[in-house]
């Protein structure tokens, strides 16, 4: 027994070090640029697949191997600079979210250029020569690179403090940390320092991927994985913070360790709990600070106008088309019609909160795929037919937005957009590994509409009915006093106050709105596709709604319609038409939030603006 | 007696911000709060307001202790507020900025149903009338012009009648000539409506011209209080004021 526990507690530790060395990468990167950098996992990854390419060609021995590791994490820092210049340094001054996705963006090309020069296969790399061995530690065999992993990361957090104690650079480094504004005011030159800012966090990002050779399998799901734990260690330890990070990646590396004796059905579950619990208690981390915002230009979004006609007679058109050309298709093209359908009430529930709400959520997927989950779980366990289903699917949603929902709108900017993709992760983790209820990875099947609705058309006009007439509610919301309301706390949240507004309030119930109208959208989808599976929960997803909102453009209120419309369009085109869609779709992604900040409609907006 | 203060105390730490203020204002009469930088007068606001919490002490207005609840709480029980720098909703109109006072002030908040577009706007109208901003009540809040904006302010913080208007330097970041308009303005409505005004302000000259009664805070603690020309007298006041060199008003 106390053999078992001792080994869990070194594996623990090594992979703490792991998890260290990218979460420190990402938090130096926050601290002074105060980008969330989603291609984090990305560099890692890029390290692990380098360090295979130059430790396998190069001649095998020490020199081969640690130089290969350290050559590839150099490339890493390299191309880190690259995103940098190319990307970063344009969005420095725009919303977190459009960083976000803006970096999302690079994951997604990263995946598929990795894929072009890697191919699909897992990778195996070669062990560390001298480190080959186990040693015997009070009876129980231990690897040595483990021990050796255990070591890198107390040696690392020790060299950047040296880094960041002992040399102008690294002092520069931590008064940007302390208040960006101040440094730049002082003459400091900033562009140089972010480069060089970036570049440090991807060598380790990319040191951290190249020493994972000789543990595990090099993959293309490598990414993802990392950077979902990566952020939850950062956001416990406090953004920006490297002490936190570090003992953050503590925590969480025994957490998992053990978490696998006691709770080995919830393991993914238990990181993003910790990470909830952790927020609530101290909103910006064990040992962060609250970002000094006093600096901060305030930004004024623009007023909602009314529809003008135009706007008016392109809706009834559209929404013409849409009931009156389905009779005259063909089954596949209803299909997609259905999805469309689905996919505008989805957008409209995210918008409805990032909008007026001007709340971040990177996690919206969550409320759609409860509402799938809540509708074939009654069909799968209790037999339901699908009115009991497509009624139970936004209240499975909107139950979890009432929970979820009173943690998340305490928080604003990068926090909350943690935090929401943090119960997103605790959600699809559920449904990925609670094999015996919700069918696991395999998902949930056999999930069809009851026998009237059948038919593609009739399902395709039920599905416009409910996506149509709860978009139409929530665009009523938003004129209404509770829109107004919600409105006014985003602009000022002390005169809201100061007029009797309860902000927390009104934003959780704009939350369990949100959550409830994706919860209709998702049990709609599960019908539609007759099978639910956990990617429904998954980060892509969420991405796709934030696209989809984004692409139409925020602050504008038929934005996320003509998001949705056109994304579900390219996105349809692409997957059937390309391979490398991922690549595409990332370059899409990039191209919009360098030059489409606005998203279509705002655009469009500014050119009737001009006009006059 | 609308708003009734006894020796709230506050600090931070172990500074003494505010160490045993004491004050009181009527309907219709205008106090107001001065002393040099640092003399606790933004905390002794904030614990009016319901920003902060004293560590002892009662705050009464209409005859409840108001002490520690929240500014939301406060704004209910008749008390309006403009901040030192303006705080309004940018993204909407005039006339919407002042009608979201109104709803709230009715308990709509939670209206999901009926565009805010057709409520009658008799009543905001009024308002910004009474304010000199009803030519402008169709304008984006974000674009304003300053002054323009802390009588937009006045306008929402009169919505929901209150008894009491705590303004926080009123008269901030504004040219000269609009400082005295705005003041009179608010002179004029207080005494006419019967509303207690308090507020802080730098500018003296603004001070002995509206002011019925004057206190003076240095260090935490009142050091005068009284009459424009009592205050102005006061040997300790201009002690006070000629040791940070800041004599011009006084004198």
């Amino acid at each position: 027994m106390f053999e078992n526990l001792l080994v869990q507690g070194l594996s623990g530790l090594a992979s703490a070090s792991s998890l260290f060395l990218v979460a420190s990468g990402l938090t130096v990167i926050f601290g002074v640029t105060r980008i969330v950098n989603f291609a984090h996992g990305s560099l890692y990854m890029m390290g692990a697949y380098l360090s295979w390419t130059l430790v396998t060609a190069l001649p095998r021995g020490h020199l081969g191997f640690w130089g290969g590791v350290l050559v590839a994490a150099l490339i890493v820092g390299v191309i880190g600079v690259l995103i940098e210049v190319l990307l970063l340094r344009r969005i420095y001054k725009a919303p977190e979210l459009f960083q976000l996705l803006g970096t999302f963006g690079v994951v997604l090309i990263v995946q598929d250029v990795a894929l072009m020069i890697w191919g699909p296969q897992d990778l195996l790399g070669p062990r560390a020569p001298g480190l080959r061995g186990a040693v015997e530690i009070l009876g129980v065999r231990f690897p040595l690179y483990e021990l050796f992993l255990i070591a890198v990361g107390p040696v690392v957090l020790g060299l950047l403090w040296l880094l960041f104690h002992r040399t102008r650079w690294g002092t520069t480094v931590r008064a940007a940390t302390a208040d960006r504004e101040m440094v730049g005011a002082l003459g400091v030159n900033q562009r140089m320092l972010f480069t060089t800012v970036f570049f440090l966090g991807s060598v380790l990002a990319g040191l951290g991927g190249a020493l994972q050779l000789p543990r595990e399998s090099v993959n293309l799901q490598m990414d993802l994985a990392i950077i979902a734990e990566a952020f939850v260690v950062v956001v416990i330890g406090g953004l920006g913070s490297l002490p936190g990070a570090f003992l953050a990646a503590l925590l969480l590396g025994q957490l998992q360790a053990f978490g696998i004796l006691i709770f080995p059905k919830i393991t993914l579950v238990l990181a993003f709990l910790v990470m909830a619990v952790v927020l609530v208690v101290r909103p910006h981390g064990l040992l962060g600070r609250p970002p000094a915002s006093a600096h901060a230009a305030h930004v004024v979004e623009p007023p909602y106008p009314p529809a003008t006609p135009l706007v008016r007679y392109l809706g009834f058109a559209a929404l013409a088309l849409a009931v009156l050309v389905p009779p005259f298709m063909g089954e596949f093209a209803l299909i997609v019609f259905t999805e469309i359908a689905i996919m505008v009430l989805f957008a409209a529930s995210l918008h409805f909160i990032m909008g007026p709400g001007g709340m971040a959520s990177f996690g919206h997927a969550a409320y759609f795929g409860l509402g799938a989950y809540g509708a074939a779980l009654l069909a799968k366990h209790f037999a339901a037919p699908m009115e009991l289903g497509l009624f139970a699917a936004p209240l499975m949603a909107g139950f979890a937005g009432v929970v979820f929902g009173w943690f998340c709108v305490r928080l604003s900017g990068v926090y909350a957009a943690m935090l929401t993709l943090a119960f997103a992760q605790i959600a699809w983790s559920t449904a990925f590994q609670w094999v015996e209820v919700t069918g696991g990875d395999n998902g949930i099947l056999g999930v069809w509409p009851s026998a009237w609705a059948q038919p593609k058309l009739v399902y395709y006009y039920l599905a416009l009915v409910l996506c149509v007439g709860v978009t139409l509610l929530l665009r009523r919301a938003i004129f209404a006093p509770f829109g107004y309301a919600l409105r006014a706390g985003r602009d000022s949240p002390l005169r809201a106050e100061a007029i009797g507004m309860d902000g927390f309030r009104i934003r959780w119930v704009a939350f369990i709105f949100a959550a409830i109208a994706a919860g209709v959208a998702g049990g709609l989808f599960a019908y539609a596709k007759g099978s639910v599976f956990p990617t429904y929960m998954a980060i892509p997803r969420s991405v796709d709604a934030l696209l989809m909102v984004l692409l139409g453009g925020v602050q504008t209120v038929s934005g996320p319609i003509v998001g949705a419309l056109a994304y579900t369009w390219i996105h349809e085109q692409l997957m059937r038409s390309f391979d490398l869609w991922r690549l595409f779709l990332g370059s899409v992604i990039v191209a919009l939030v360098l030059f489409f900040p606005q998203g279509l409609v705002g655009a469009a907006q500014r050119l009737t603006e001009r006009r006059k | 007696m609308t708003l009734l203060v006894e020796d709230i105390h506050k600090s931070f730490g172990g500074v003494q911000a505010v160490a045993g203020v004491s004050l009181s204002v009527q309907a219709g009469e205008l106090l107001a709060l001065i002393g040099p930088n640092g003399a606790g007068k933004s905390t002794c606001f904030n614990m009016l307001n319901g920003q902060l919490r004293p560590d002892r002490g009662r705050i009464v207005l209409k005859g409840q202790d108001i002490a520690g609840l929240p500014p939301r709480r406060i704004w209910r029980m008749g008390v309006g507020r403009t901040f030192q720098i303006t705080a309004t909703f940018a993204s909407m109109s005039v006339l919407e900025n002042v009608q979201m006072a109104l709803l709230s002030h009715a308990h709509r908040l939670f209206d999901i149903w009926n565009p805010v577009r057709r409520e009658d706007p008799a009543r905001a109208m009024a308002l910004l009338e009474r304010v000199g901003m009803a030519a402008q009540a169709g304008r984006p809040c974000g674009v304003l012009a300053y002054g323009d904006l802390k009588r937009v302010e006045l306008a929402i913080a009169l919505a929901n009648d209150p008894a009491l208007l705590l303004m926080d330097e009123p008269t901030a970041g504004m040219a000269p000539s609009e400082r005295v308009a705005l003041m009179e303005l608010t002179a004029g409505i207080a005494r006419n409506s019967g509303i207690a005004v308090l507020f802080t302000e730098h500018d003296m000259e603004v001070v002995f011209a509206h002011a019925d009664r004057i206190l003076v805070l240095d260090r935490g603690r009142p050091i005068a209080e009284g009459e424009p020309a009592q205050v102005r007298a006061d040997p300790r006041v201009r002690e006070v004021y000629l040791g940070t060199g800041a004599t011009h008003g006084i004198a």
